[in-house]
């Protein structure tokens, strides 16, 4: 039987703000009054390596997504999407940011950074892909550090969450001055998605 | 009131909750978010607050406060107990006054840490007791209840989250902060129970000993322990190994008999009655198997027969932390049920891999760069813990094994025969807590080699706390801001220097010449933490490559995420603008962005 109404995993490097979304949608579940769980990275992993959070919405149990088991895999950078790919469940669905950061392994000439395509493909044989250059979109909305909030609005669609509770939880959790931005990042977001 | 907490975050809510008025810690992942979030309330709830300058300060700090009748909490990570193993292990016999509890977070997989050691062992080697909380819930409301506990017995309580409390986040019921003084009525004299001469200390120890049929039995009524017996077949676990338990039955639809368990020492009571009602049991815990020895004790005596499954039989691991998957898998084979396997995600071969790096611009891949051209790849470079750890791949950290070792271990290879240069790098805030006596004995034993101390002006990795060398405290006020060239020089030091790293030439000689002095030398290497400067609102200067590059690839030695490589280097907008790659290229290619 199923132990969880919504399975998250959310994914990127350190410093995109990953822990944000979690935090955010945390606080709208509260609203909702739906029970929430997350767990996220913390300390060493977080320099500038790959981070993963999991947020289980209408779950009592513990913080973490079985592998397999997530309805939604967010990803901040396309190379983190396939690298936690077997987060995703068949059918589920998973929203992918385009831009890539390049690690030093391939800065450095070590490692090739493969091509979207073939990031993307293996992800299609196994649920819906949606994928989007939220960094770009994040720069239309007037500041590309709210590429993850680009991401939070093409989330809401697909969270059983009323989308004014996501609001309500956004205005808490960012700094005033940056309210309009982050709102416009949301809507950008959102529409990246057809219903 | 409803919240949406951090297991950490919680626990300093509990802290509160329970009228606390003294909380002392050295920060250290998955724990250093407890003090980090009592630091800026501290004022408002005349609460003292401080960051230790290491596990053993902070836990005679808190001695000092329950003793003057003050609530009192020490925080740390798993491996910080190691440290205040001294004060905690003696504790136990002279007791407590005032309730004091001692948080330490266990770091199953080390995930940021050195070593999987499991706290719940120290519980048993001290004799007291200990609370393993299953969610941030729990771990708030065990926090209340492990004051109380102090108080009823007079010992201290150890709080024991994991990874996977201490940062998981979820919804907890809050209580009331109660308002009003929170510091106790001073110290009592009682020399009888607060000093450990042999006299005295057999006496506490037998007293220690008295207390804990009467302890066992409080705390197995405590609400943290639940059984529920139904088929004949059983589960029982302990802290998150509970939470993954249920879930899995229910996961599983399976009508086992469940014992939770989250206190040490654990419920006997409720251990013989599922072991008397049932014929197979599997015990779920993270790390060593602490409740399996005790289920085997039990079940020694009141059910033989009892087959044991667990650790010790191969079907839960020992190593690393436990999820779902694990658990309802060895739950279902028990039961003769099918695993679940997730499928292997074809195509993945082809991520690359991404490790944690030293961040653009950070001060120590500058220091490292240095050292590495003035001590040349056959010296060797002990290390400490810390963000430098990260600078593995530079070629400047040959050991790493606990705060401080960096120049203890080189003074050892020395002395144990080596006579190629040793350069021992430990951090500013890792010197403090436990490199000063290492570079005394040095001194004093006559090691000769150089110790270079990576001055970032902050306690980096875990968060950004101060230190007694950034002149603040934990919560803001200003302090003494001591000398790190002071201190060494004091310590006995026979040459010390000071570089900014990102001078590379003068910093190359200031490493020669350390490495060529013949006593103790120390070379300070100072550079602010660019993430502290980045948040303080500096803009840095970014740099290019011009068409002067040929692609000689001298830069890439330079290990930068900000520069890229295809033919040519060149520098993406990570960059912080430390220059140092402008003064490694041969061709003069790299120039600031006008």
């Amino acid at each position: 039987m199923r132990t969880s109404k919504c399975d998250i995993v959310i994914v990127g490097v350190g410093g995109q703000g990953v822990i944000l979304i979690s935090e955010i949608i945390g606080r709208a579940a509260l609203k909702a009054g739906l029970p929430v769980r997350a767990a996220e990275t913390h300390g060493m992993a977080q320099r500038g390596g790959s981070v993963i959070n999991h947020t289980r919405l209408g779950c009592i149990y513990g913080p973490m997504v079985p592998e397999g088991g997530a309805d939604l895999l967010v990803a901040l950078e396309p190379a983190e999407a396939l690298r936690y790919g077997r987060y995703l469940s068949s059918g589920g669905v998973a929203l992918v940011n385009t831009k890539p950061v390049l690690p030093t392994t391939v800065t450095t000439g070590h490692f090739r950074y493969p091509d979207i395509e073939e990031i993307l493909a293996p992800l299609r044989g196994v649920g819906r892909v949606i994928s989007m250059n939220a960094t770009e979109i994040a720069e239309r909305a007037g500041n590309s550090q709210t590429a993850n909030i680009v991401m939070l609005g093409a989330m809401s669609r697909f969270m059983p969450i009323e989308e004014a509770l996501i609001l309500d939880a956004l205005r808490d959790s960012v700094p005033a001055k940056y309210l309009d931005v982050n709102l416009k990042a949301f809507e950008l977001g959102k529409a990246e998605v057809s219903g | 009131m409803r919240e949406y907490l951090l297991g950490n975050v919680a626990i300093a809510r509990g802290i509160l909750e329970a009228g606390a008025g003294l909380a002392a810690g050295y920060p250290g992942t998955p724990s250093s978010e407890i003090i980090d979030t009592l630091s800026g309330i501290a004022s408002r709830y005349d609460i003292h607050v401080e960051w230790s300058v290491n596990e053993k300060a902070a836990l005679e700090v808190a001695i000092g406060g329950s003793w003057a009748g003050t609530r009192s909490v020490a925080t740390m990570k798993h491996v910080g107990l190691n440290v205040a193993a001294d004060p905690f292990m003696t504790l136990a016999y002279l007791g407590v006054d005032a309730g004091l509890v001692i948080v330490s977070a266990d770091d199953p997989y080390c995930h940021s840490s050195q070593n999987e050691q499991d706290t719940r062992r120290y519980a048993q080697f001290a004799s007291v007791p200990c609370l393993d909380p299953a969610d941030p819930q729990e771990a708030k409301d065990m926090t209340i209840y492990a004051f109380e506990l102090s108080e009823r017995f007079g010992v201290p309580v150890l709080l024991r989250p994991t990874t996977r409390v201490s940062h998981a986040r979820s919804d907890v019921e809050t209580g009331e902060i109660p308002e009003g003084r929170r510091r106790g009525r001073g110290f009592r004299k009682d020399p009888a129970r607060r000093v450990s001469l042999p006299v005295n200390a057999r006496r506490l120890h037998r007293e220690l000993i008295d207390k804990q049929k009467d302890m066992e039995r409080e705390i197995e009524s405590a609400p943290w322990n639940r059984l529920a017996l139904k088929g004949d077949v059983g589960v029982i676990s302990s802290g998150i190994g509970g939470l993954y338990a249920e879930e899995a039955l229910a996961n599983l639809g399976a009508d086992l008999s469940l014992l939770r368990i989250g206190t040490y020492p654990v419920p006997s009571r409720q251990i013989e009655e599922i072991v008397k009602h049932t014929s197979k049991v599997m015990v779920i815990e993270e790390m060593e198997p602490v409740v399996e020895e005790q289920v085997e004790i039990v079940a020694r005596r009141c059910n033989p027969e009892l087959q044991i499954l667990g650790k010790k039989s191969g079907d839960v691991p020992r190593a690393g932390e436990l999820d779902l998957l694990t658990v309802r898998n060895a739950i279902a084979r028990m039961l003769g049920m099918s695993a679940i396997v997730p499928k292997d995600l074809p195509g993945t071969e082809i991520v690359p891999p991404r490790p944690p790096s030293l961040c653009p611009g950070c001060g120590h891949r500058a220091a490292y760069y240095a050292m590495r051209k003035a001590f040349g790849k056959d010296a060797i470079y002990t290390n400490d813990i810390g963000c430098y750890t990260i600078g593995i791949s530079m070629g400047t950290v040959d050991t790493c094994l606990c705060m401080g070792a960096s120049i203890t271990i080189g003074s050892g290879i020395r002395f144990g025969g080596d006579e190629r240069p040793i350069c021992c790098c430990i951090g500013d805030s890792t010197f403090l807590h436990a490199g000063m006596t290492g570079l005394l004995n040095a001194a004093y034993n006559k090691s000769r080699m150089t110790i270079a101390i990576l001055d970032n002006s902050t306690t980096a990795m875990t968060g950004h706390q101060p230190h007694p060398g950034t002149g603040k405290t934990a919560t803001g006020e200003e302090s003494v801001r001591i000398s790190l060239e002071g201190i060494a020089k004091a310590l006995g030091a026979g040459h010390v220097e000071c570089i900014d790293p990102y001078s590379l030439e003068e910093s190359i000689n200031a490493f020669a010449r350390a490495r060529d002095f013949a006593g103790l030398s120390v070379v300070i290497s100072r550079a602010p933490c660019r993430i502290l400067l980045r948040r303080k609102g500096e803009r840095f200067r970014r740099y290019r490559v011009t068409d002067e590059c040929v692609g000689c690839r001298q830069c890439l030695e330079f290990d930068c995420p900000a520069i890229e490589f295809d033919e040519k280097a060149s520098i993406n907008q990570l960059c912080t603008g430390c220059g140092v790659c402008a003064q490694i290229c041969p061709k003069g290619a790299i120039e600031v962005v006008k």
